[in-house]
């Protein structure tokens, strides 16, 4: 008998006011009777509308079932036959437009709590204790993977599975991309990420940090040193600027800065050299995940007041719900229809304020959303001695200018077959946020899955003919 | 592991270090550097490639204690190892066509500057060399400047050494005197190269300053190093560290480079104390 519940069962977290002065992680996840009894809300359809708004197709009536019966293993399982970052994903997609939006228990109340349960399998998988991963024999051929964000984690692990010897470099000190310097651990723990990262070592993957691709050794010359194929998936990390007077005084950020400076060089921490201003208010420029996460650790940091400045209404912030509901109750402000038009200095060219312009909602554009337009004479200053930009990235050129034969897109994104992830050039697959553009986790990994197999294609026909 | 073969201190603050890191090695040019953190907790700082030893696999960097990281660093010791070591990073120094160049190094710039001046004397091109020390007891690669300059002239702002006077009084000799250089590069403190390009300016003599601005990944991920050339943007770390000086400005930069005085203070402090603890 189905739990007719309307409402989802409630996420356990942190008190607002408690959690906005700590980096530890802000929902607790559920209780074994909790993860039950919102299993029991699923009506396991036949037609499964939920399973078509999962990127990468989990099979999630089926997963969800096995937590009905108490099955948490074999739940597991299920979902680890297509994906390979459960307790990633569960945390951080956004699955109020993916699974949960086609979920029919939405349609009268909310949707079954999917990225939730999903969360609860592979905590509760994590917290067994190790099985040994046993390494596979080895097939001879090796890999060379380029970036260690989800999408190569996971291409990497597709590989090292079936036999290949696979290599990471990664520029970085750490591996993780975007897992370990973008989204803080209070949103997603730093273990997690180092759980995953371990697994693949102990399937016989090498990780070379300090490894950046097109400076230290070239794409062309991984190919020349023995590596068959090459999978890239660089990720989407060069910051855009506003492009407005005073962007360079002290205490203008690039969001990429600020949270790389908190979530992998922990500046957070006493005792840590690397610096962070001291703040007190802040504007984050922005509307999206990025601007949320840069404008919850200002607060944590101990800035008094933090607002978003976002240039359309609240419908159209581009951000996971969750994240907006839980900013606002960490005290969040939020100054929505304003653009940014100047950043205003001191005569030490510190930050002193934020002029900004509020808009209205025009005709819809391009997109079909509603383009904002300037109000004249609306103009107004906030007070803040912290500005962050968190209005996109776009690829790194460093690999497309270093490898030749790449074809890329005009705005730097990296060309592929979307059936394989073979791009333009003999032996290279990509994926990720480097063919995309910033996208999403759950995305990315589905991107590194397709190359990993487009690459075992790929060398296995070269073998046999 | 990023081991340290061998370590001298060339003078009471400024440290050479012969560091195992074949990668690196393999591709450094000059007017490249490296990031490196000291252990499991520590900052990323960059520092220029003083020297690359490709059969050996190492690469030289000549750093000055001025804070919590270069002094930790300079705890290490010979058998030891750096934690992360990452390169080599930036463009390499524009040499093409240039027969004949000025090299303006201060103080511990001139651990970046010798590079590049050796790099010019091996392609053949006339190398003057300018160099300039607060004092006597501060002055570096004496001996390896001589071997690739035609002229050396040493200042110090005290007159304990060499000439007495600043780089830019020896410089504007030079240039009064008839000199015609293809190209004159200029790497010490900020404020130093602000005014040789203030002065080659005037003589029009191309000029290209090395900058050193606050730097974490060293990829372009995150834009802090950013300078404003010719009314553009540029990362320092992906399209420099050397730029047109006639066209950097040099009063922003110099602001920016004060960004977290009060933090970089504090932390020094901190590690000198911890230091002083081990010590007793
Ligand atoms: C702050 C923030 C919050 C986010 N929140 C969410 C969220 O809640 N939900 C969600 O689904 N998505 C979120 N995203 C987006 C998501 O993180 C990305 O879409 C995803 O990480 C992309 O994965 P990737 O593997 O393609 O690249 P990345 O994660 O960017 O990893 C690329 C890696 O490649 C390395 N690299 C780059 N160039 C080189 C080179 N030349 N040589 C060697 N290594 C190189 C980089 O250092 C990096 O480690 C967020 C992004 C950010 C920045
Ligand atoms: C491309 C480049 C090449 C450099 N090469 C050399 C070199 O060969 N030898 C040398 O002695 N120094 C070099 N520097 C400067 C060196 O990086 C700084 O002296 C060092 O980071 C200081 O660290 P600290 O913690 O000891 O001192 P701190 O007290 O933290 O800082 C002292 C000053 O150093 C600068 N600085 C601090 N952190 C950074 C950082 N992360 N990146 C850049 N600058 C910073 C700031 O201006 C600061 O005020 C170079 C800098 C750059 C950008
Ligand atoms: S991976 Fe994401 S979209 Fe797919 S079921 Fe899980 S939470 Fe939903
Ligand atoms: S649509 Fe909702 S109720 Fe139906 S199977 Fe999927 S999760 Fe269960
Ligand atoms: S140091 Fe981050 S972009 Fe240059
Ligand atoms: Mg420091």
């Amino acid at each position: 008998m189905p739990n007719m519940s309307m409402k989802k069962n409630e996420m356990p977290a942190q008190a607002p006011e408690i959690r906005n002065k700590n980096f530890q992680e802000v929902t607790l996840g559920y209780s074994t009777e909790q993860a039950i009894d919102e299993a029991q809300r699923c009506l396991n359809c036949k037609t499964k509308p939920c399973v078509s708004g999962c990127p990468v197709q989990i099979h999630i009536p089926a997963f969800i079932q096995e937590i009905v019966n108490g099955n948490f293993e074999a739940a597991y399982q299920i979902i680890a036959q297509t994906s390979s970052l459960p307790a990633v994903c569960g945390r951080v997609c956004p699955q109020e437009s993916q699974c949960e939006k086609y979920c029919v228990r939405g349609i009268k109340g909310e949707s079954v709590g999917i990225g939730r349960l999903e969360r609860f399998v592979a905590d509760w998988h994590n917290a067994q204790p190790d099985v040994k991963i046993e390494k596979p024999a080895s097939n001879g051929h090796k890999v060379a993977i380029v970036g260690s964000g989800p999408a190569g984690l996971t291409c990497a692990g597709d590989l090292a599975k079936k036999g290949y010897d696979v290599t990471i470099f990664e520029a970085l000190h750490l591996a993780g991309g975007v897992l370990v310097y973008g989204i803080p651990e209070f949103r997603l723990p730093k273990s997690i990420v180092q759980k995953e990262v371990n697994a693949l070592m102990q399937l016989g993957v090498t990780i070379h940090t300090n490894a950046v691709v097109g400076k230290s050794i070239s794409v062309d010359e991984l190919m020349e040193s023995g590596y068959e194929a090459i999978f890239i998936g660089s990720g989407a990390g060069l910051p855009r600027f506003m492009g407005i007077p005073g962007e360079n005084l002290n205490g203008v950020y690039s969001a990429n800065e600020f949270l790389t400076r908190i979530n992998l060089m922990r500046s957070y921490q006493m005792g840590s050299n690397t610096p962070i201003m001291s703040i007190r208010k802040v504007a984050v420029v922005g509307g999206g995940n990025v601007a949320m996460d840069a404008a919850r650790c200002a607060k944590r940091l101990g800035a008094e007041e933090v607002s978003i400045v976002y240039r359309r209404s609240e419908t159209e912030l581009p951000a996971r719900k969750e994240e907006v509901e839980h900013a606002k109750e960490e005290g969040i402000l939020f100054k929505l229809l304003s653009a940014p038009l100047e950043v205003l200095g001191d005569e030490k060219r510190f930050v002193k304020g934020l002029k900004c312009i509020a808009m209205e909602l025009g005709e819809p554009d391009a997109s079909g959303r509603r383009k904002p337009v300037e109000k004249t004479g609306s103009e107004f200053i906030l007070d803040v001695d912290c500005v962050i930009a968190a209005i996109g990235t776009s690829p790194n050129p460093l690999i497309k200018s270093t490898t030749s034969g790449l074809d890329t897109q005009k705005w730097g994104g990296i060309i592929v077959n979307e059936e394989t992830g073979q791009t333009s050039k003999k032996g290279v697959f990509a994926g990720g946020d480097a063919v995309t553009g910033a996208a999403t986790v759950i995305l990315a990994m589905g991107a590194g899955k397709i190359a990993a197999k487009g690459i075992d294609e790929y060398l296995m026909g070269k073998t046999q003919a | 592991m990023y081991t340290i073969q061998k370590k001298v201190e060339l003078n009471p603050t400024v440290t050479l270090m012969e560091v195992q890191a074949p990668l690196v090695a393999k591709k450094a040019e000059p007017g490249q550097f490296i990031i490196l953190r000291v252990d499991e907790d520590g900052e990323r700082i960059p520092l220029t490639i003083a020297d690359y030893d490709r059969e050996k696999g190492t690469i030289t960097i000549i750093f000055q204690i001025v804070g919590a990281t270069t002094a930790k660093l300079n705890q290490l010791k010979e058998g030891e190892a750096i934690h992360d070591f990452v390169g080599p990073l930036g463009v390499p120094t524009h040499t093409k066509g240039i027969q004949k160049v000025a090299i303006v190094g201060g103080g511990v710039g001139c651990a970046i500057a010798y590079p590049v001046a050796k790099k010019f004397h091996e392609l053949g091109a006339v190398v003057h060399s300018i160099v300039g020390f607060r004092t006597k007891d501060l002055v570096i690669l004496e001996d390896e400047f001589r071997k690739v300059s035609e002229k050396y002239l040493l200042m110090t702002d005290d007159g304990s050494y060499g000439e007495k006077g600043l780089v830019t009084n020896a410089l504007k000799e030079l240039l009064d005197a008839g000199e015609k250089y293809d190209e004159v590069v200029a790497i010490g403190p900020m404020i130093m190269m602000k005014f040789v390009s203030q002065l080659t300016k005037e003589y029009n003599v191309k000029t290209m300053v090395s900058m050193n601005p606050v730097m974490i990944d060293g990829t372009g991920m995150c834009g802090g190093c950013r300078l404003t050339v010719g009314g553009q943007t540029k990362f320092a770390c992906v399209d420099g560290p050397e730029f047109d000086g006639h066209q950097v400005d040099f009063d922003e930069a110099m602001a920016r480079a004060s960004f977290y005085r009060d933090f970089e203070r504090h932390a020094y402090d901190e590690t000198c104390n911890l230091f002083k603890k081990e010590v007793n």
